[in-house]
């Protein structure tokens, strides 16, 4: 309880984001460089593998810029945004296999076919997504704190149980996706293309995470936050611009599920359930609620531990649990705040 | 109707057996500062509460110029020109001075579904926050975050964020309260030079202020009012001496 109180106002202030060249552009440059060239390098030194790990590093980062932007920015600790990544892939999933099957997805009232073009499959995952998180937020944001916490929670349960129990996409087992859906011009079958992609997709989302926050619209979020009875009284209603907020970070976090879904040729119900959501705000805490890089170097510390640590011990959570113990008492500001020092206020 | 810009009209409010607000009503014209005082309990904020849009009245209806503003919401009545300062003052504060005012600046231009625009460098927005300030002479502290202002400092961030939304009527609640007598003082001249623009409602205990500064006096008494009028009458108002002055002034 008292941590979600402190997670939310503590939570980054308005920023004046590199207005100059400092430390923390510095830190940012460099997490942001790695990301970028380590790929590249491992695949022109033949480690396919290191390359789908970063694609994956990136894509959960992505998902995380969704989550902190309802979490950090927004002040609304979302524990079940599971539910979106879950649902950007299993469009992807779904879409592959009517496309593979040529069959149509739905038949009624209008025909719908299955689409093995990316480019289908991310549009179609962002408005449904979009529309799904309208439909939830508009219900869970009447409540707050503790109550929204748990009312996300279970709404995301309840379609990671529905997509359990649905054998038509197979159900527990969850659903393969026999070739990578495809962009026009660009093979995404290609590990490192597919990594751009990929890194495309996260820079975009940051980019848009950061120019959103320095809005008139960014202003009013920020506010709704911080005291959302002034922003009432100064004559914005918060609870509308808490729900476009909220939307707009579902659809981020469904799209990276898109992208994951084809990253790994299957989507399983295990997307869509409460651990995921979990580890999505594990990795926003880790990295600086927020702060615009925190979900990439929450992202990258986390995965880093599960791979390196996972390799040696399947009690690797353990290890986890503690550096986040250590986060939350002693860093506040996250990773980033660590490494990039506190933000500055307007 | 009359000229009023702010209008109280049969207002009641029951909270179970409790009667806090017992067929009150007032009015506020162009150019006064009208206060209402009362002891502890006499219903004052449930009061407030029904004029700002956090609490339904039972009965009765609140008017802002001819606008039936009983069922709106306080954002509403916010972009309507109702300005309002609190008891225990409300800003965001890790954010600017400058930050607070601008909110209202932006919520009487438009919506606030711009999402692309930064609003750091909009003039639209930063030279009528900036006026704002200039009004409550704080511009100096206009970058300033809130939470390094002094306690006076604040309340007069909270008149500007008010007088942002170019108010028709201004709803103070306490202004006064917690300052030194000199911060009192400088606010007290501020409000006298602000009223001929916006009429002012004032809840204040600050009774040395409330006989400078009104030019009608309302009191409030378990819910009701039991006596209005000038200075003048209200000091000698044998009623108003027992329930109110009576303790406090002895």
């Amino acid at each position: 309880m008292t941590n979600t109180t402190s997670l939310s106002k503590n939570a980054a202030p308005v920023t004046d984001a590199d207005s100059h060249f400092d430390r923390k552009g510095l830190v940012q440059m460099i997490l942001l460089g790695l990301l970028l060239l380590l790929p590249v390098a491992a695949y022109f030194l033949g480690h396919t593998y290191y390359v789908n790990l970063a694609s994956r590093v990136t894509i959960i980062a992505m998902a995380a810029v969704g989550l902190n932007l309802a979490i950090g920015y927004g002040g609304m600790v979302s524990f079940g945004h599971a539910a979106y990544f879950g649902l950007g892939g299993y469009v992807a999933g779904i879409s592959a296999y009517h496309a593979f099957d040529l069959t149509p997805f739905m038949s009624w009232p209008f025909s719908v076919p299955g689409s093995d073009s990316l480019l289908v499959v991310w549009l179609a995952a962002v408005v449904l997504c979009a529309l799904l998180a309208l439909a939830i937020g508009a219900i869970s944001l009447r409540t707050t704190g503790v109550y929204f916490i748990m009312i996300t929670l279970a709404f995301a349960q309840m379609i990671y149980y529905f997509a359990n129990s649905w054998p038509t996409y197979g159900g527990q087992d969850g659903l393969p996706i026999y070739i990578r859906n495809t962009l026009p011009l660009v093979d995404s079958t290609d590990a490192l293309t597919y990594f751009l992609i990929c890194f495309t997709g996260l820079v975009f989302a940051m980019a848009l995470t950061s120019r959103l926050m320095k809005s008139r619209f960014g202003a009013a979020l920020t506010m709704a936050r911080l005291n959302d009875v002034r922003l009432a009284t100064a004559g914005v209603s918060p609870y509308p611009i808490r729900l476009v907020a909220f939307v707009i970070s579902a659809a981020i976090t469904g799209l990276a599920g898109a992208l994951y879904a084809d990253l790994n040729g299957f989507v399983s119900p295990s997307m869509l359930s409460w651990h995921f959501s979990g580890e999505l705000m594990v990795i926003v805490i880790l990295g600086g609620v927020g702060r615009l890089y925190g979900p990439l170097a929450g992202a990258v510390l986390f995965v880093m531990m599960e791979t390196l640590l996972g390799g040696i011990t399947e009690y690797w959570q353990l290890f986890l649990g503690l550096v986040l113990l250590g986060v939350v008492l002693f860093a506040k500001h996250g990773v980033m705040g660590w490494l990039a020092g506190s933000e500055r206020n307007e | 109707m009359s000229d009023a810009i702010l209008s109280l009209q049969n207002l009641h409010k029951r909270f179970g057996a409790l009667q806090a607000t017992n067929d009150v009503s007032l009015d506020l014209r162009p150019g006064e500062i009208h206060a209402l005082i009362g002891p502890n309990g006499a219903g004052k904020s449930t009061l407030i509460g029904q004029i700002a849009g956090s609490l339904r009245p039972d009965e009765g209806r609140v008017y802002l110029a001819d606008t039936d503003i009983t069922t709106m919401s306080i954002a509403e009545r916010a972009r309507l020109g109702l300005g309002r300062s609190f008891q225990v003052s409300s800003l965001a504060e890790p954010l600017s001075v400058m930050r607070n005012v601008m909110m209202g600046v932006q919520a009487l231009q438009s919506h606030s579904f711009r999402f692309w625009k930064p609003v750091a460098r909009d003039q639209q927005l930063l030279k009528p926050a900036y006026e704002a300030l200039e009004r409550m002479q704080l511009s100096h502290r206009a970058w300033t975050p809130v939470f390094e202002l002094s306690h006076g400092e604040r309340r007069q961030v909270e008149v500007a964020c008010a007088l942002a939304l170019k108010p028709r009527a201004l709803l103070l609640d306490e202004p006064m309260a917690g300052l030194g007598p000199e911060g009192s003082a400088k606010l007290t001249e501020l409000l006298e030079a602000l009223k001929l623009e916006v009429p002012i409602l004032l809840i204040e205990h600050d009774m040395e202020a409330v006989f400078r500064l009104a030019d009608r006096i309302s009191v409030l008494v378990s819910g009701s009012v039991i006596a209005h009028g000038d200075s003048q009458t209200i000091k000698q108002d044998p009623r108003v001496r027992e329930a109110y002055l009576g303790d406090s002034d002895a």
